[in-house]
């Protein structure tokens, strides 16, 4: 199996400058993860779990160590120095991010919200519609709430339309940031069966979550986070 | 690694000041500057040393509070100030090879015209306010070279109705207009001749939040529907997380740090922008 993503030796430290903090987040984190397999990480709230996805993702800036990716686009890239308009790139064509929180801009559908990741891939509008509708489907998001604005959406709803924007790439990587936080069991039962799905399906994912309980049997690889290390 | 793709602009060591200068300031490194302004001679350097790049079909934010520099840029930028050194390349432009701040004025005319569209943030800079709308932008299509009225009718007519202003009043003189329409119009008028890069000055500040809302739509619709590149600057960092894929931070004439934009929300590195983006949280 080909080696998706690498991370060697990832150290992120925090610096506010005004409180004269300095906040270490993560240290000396190593995740291999190969196609087609599903990573999940667990750990406290505020054990660092966040930082190595956002570090991936870009919205945290890495601080040591690499973050090697197998692109499709530009072969093996270090994502921790990749420039700007290449994270965007393949945000917009091969990695996916998922969290329990919806960003979109306001005063957009559900449907259009869908359509948009499909149109940022270069693909006319038309064909954008099709799709979206049939994942929006496929995810099984009310028919109700394809056209109405997505701040009124339950937990539930929200991770539903969000897991369709980011699948509707096929993404060759899909990051999943605490999904189940908040939801009540029945909600995070049916996140369980999407991840399976997505499994299925064969997406590669690395996911973290508050408890690993809902996901025993999905992962195959599991790390703990204690303080910015992994433990096991 | 090869570049990707290439830039639509490509601004380098871009300088406006305001002044003469002196031994005490010149050196731009020189500690001696109060903020952007030298207490010796009097010289207050507007930009010093920006340079970044934008993109195709990106829209790239700038944020920086009052004073530090981002309108000065964009005046610059469209040729409303000459600056006093700096190179910029457009890349439809002589192929990206000629330095476009070192054209003659007539060139300058014509890159500005044809290849630029520039949105102010008060709307008396942008639009002659006893002309129509329609009127506004024949004037920008003829300066393009555009000679046809009919033709020039109907793109007017297209224009407009995209930016929803009424057909019923599009002979109407832009004066009686509110400031949300008024910045609809120039919008049209920016995009009538097709530019490759748009420069959008403050064109929300001061207006109130639902026509806000609606002129940012607006915004982001043109850039999913017509992959323009645009530069937008704002105070408003709500403006900039809505709209920018990237983001460029200015302080004191000087661009302090650039990034994504959710990053620089997220895990902004200079101290300045820390501040700027607790503020706002
Ligand atoms: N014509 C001028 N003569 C002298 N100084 C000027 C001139 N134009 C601008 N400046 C100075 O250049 C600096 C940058 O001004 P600029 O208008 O670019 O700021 P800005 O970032 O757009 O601020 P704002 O957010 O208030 O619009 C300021 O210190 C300003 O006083
Ligand atoms: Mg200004
Ligand atoms: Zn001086």
């Amino acid at each position: 199996m080909m080696d998706l993503l690498r991370i060697e030796n990832l150290s992120k430290s925090f610096t506010l400058h005004n409180l004269r903090k300095h906040i270490s987040a993560c240290e000396n984190i190593n995740i291999l993860l190969k196609k087609g397999e599903f990573i999940g990480i667990t750990g406290r709230s505020g054990s660092g779990k966040s930082t190595i996805l956002k570090s991936i993702y870009r919205t945290n800036l890495p601080e040591w160590g690499d973050i090697w990716y197998n692109s499709e686009r530009f072969g093996l890239i270090n994502l921790a120095r990749a420039k700007e308009r290449e994270v965007i790139y393949l945000r917009k064509h091969e990695i996916g991010y998922v969290s329990q929180f919806l960003s979109v801009m306001p005063r957009t559908t559900s449907c259009q919200i869908v359509e948009q990741a499909v149109v940022e891939m270069g693909k006319d509008k038309e064909y954008a519609k099709e799709e979206a509708e049939k994942i929006l489907k496929h995810f099984d998001l009310d028919r109700e709430l394809w056209d109405s604005y997505p701040n009124t959406f339950s937990g539930g709803e929200k991770l539903r339309l969000n897991i369709a924007r980011a699948m509707i790439k096929r993404p060759r990587l899909l990051l999943l940031d605490e999904p189940t936080a908040s939801l009540d069991n029945t909600s995070k039962l049916r996140v369980r069966e999407l991840i399976e799905q997505l499994k299925n399906e064969g997406t590669t994912m690395l996911g973290i979550f508050h408890d690993l309980k809902f996901m025993e049997g999905l992962c195959d690889k599991e790390f703990n986070m204690d303080k910015g290390i992994i433990t096991n | 690694m090869e570049r990707f793709e290439k830039p639509v602009l490509i601004v380098k060591n871009l300088r406006k000041q305001f002044g003469h200068g002196c031994g005490e300031c010149e050196a731009l490194e020189s500690d001696k500057l109060k903020k952007n302004y030298c207490p010796v001679c009097g010289t207050v350097y507007g930009c010093q040393d920006v340079s970044f790049e934008v993109y195709p079909g990106e829209i790239l934010g700038v944020v920086g509070e009052s004073g530090s520099g981002k309108s000065t840029m964009m005046k610059c930028l469209y040729f409303d100030e000459n600056v006093t050194c700096g190179e910029a390349y457009i890349n439809t432009y002589k192929n990206g090879e000629s330095n476009v701040f070192e054209e003659s004025s007539q060139q300058k005319r014509y890159i500005r015209n044809n290849l630029l569209g520039k949105v102010y943030q008060n709307p008396i800079l942008g639009l002659k306010m006893d002309f129509s709308s329609i009127g506004n932008i024949a004037e920008k299509l003829i300066a393009a070279g555009s000679r046809r009225v009919g033709e020039m009718e109907e793109r007017g007519r297209q224009l407009l109705e995209h930016v929803n202003i009424p057909v019923f009043r599009i002979k109407e003189e832009v004066k009686n207009f509110s400031g949300g329409m008024q910045q609809r119009v120039q919008i049209a008028k920016a995009l009538s001749n097709n530019p490759p890069l748009l420069l959008l000055d403050e064109v929300t500040t001061g207006l109130d939040l639902s026509v806000q809302a609606n002129v940012l739509d607006l915004i982001k619709e043109i850039q999913h529907e017509l992959g323009i590149s645009m530069i937008v600057v704002s105070h408003d960092l709500g403006v900039i997380r809505m709209l920018a894929d990237r983001t460029i931070v200015m302080l004191n004439g000087r661009i302090i740090e650039q990034g994504l934009t959710d990053q620089i929300l997220e895990d902004p590195q200079h101290p300045y922008t820390q501040q700027l983006v607790h503020s706002l949280l």
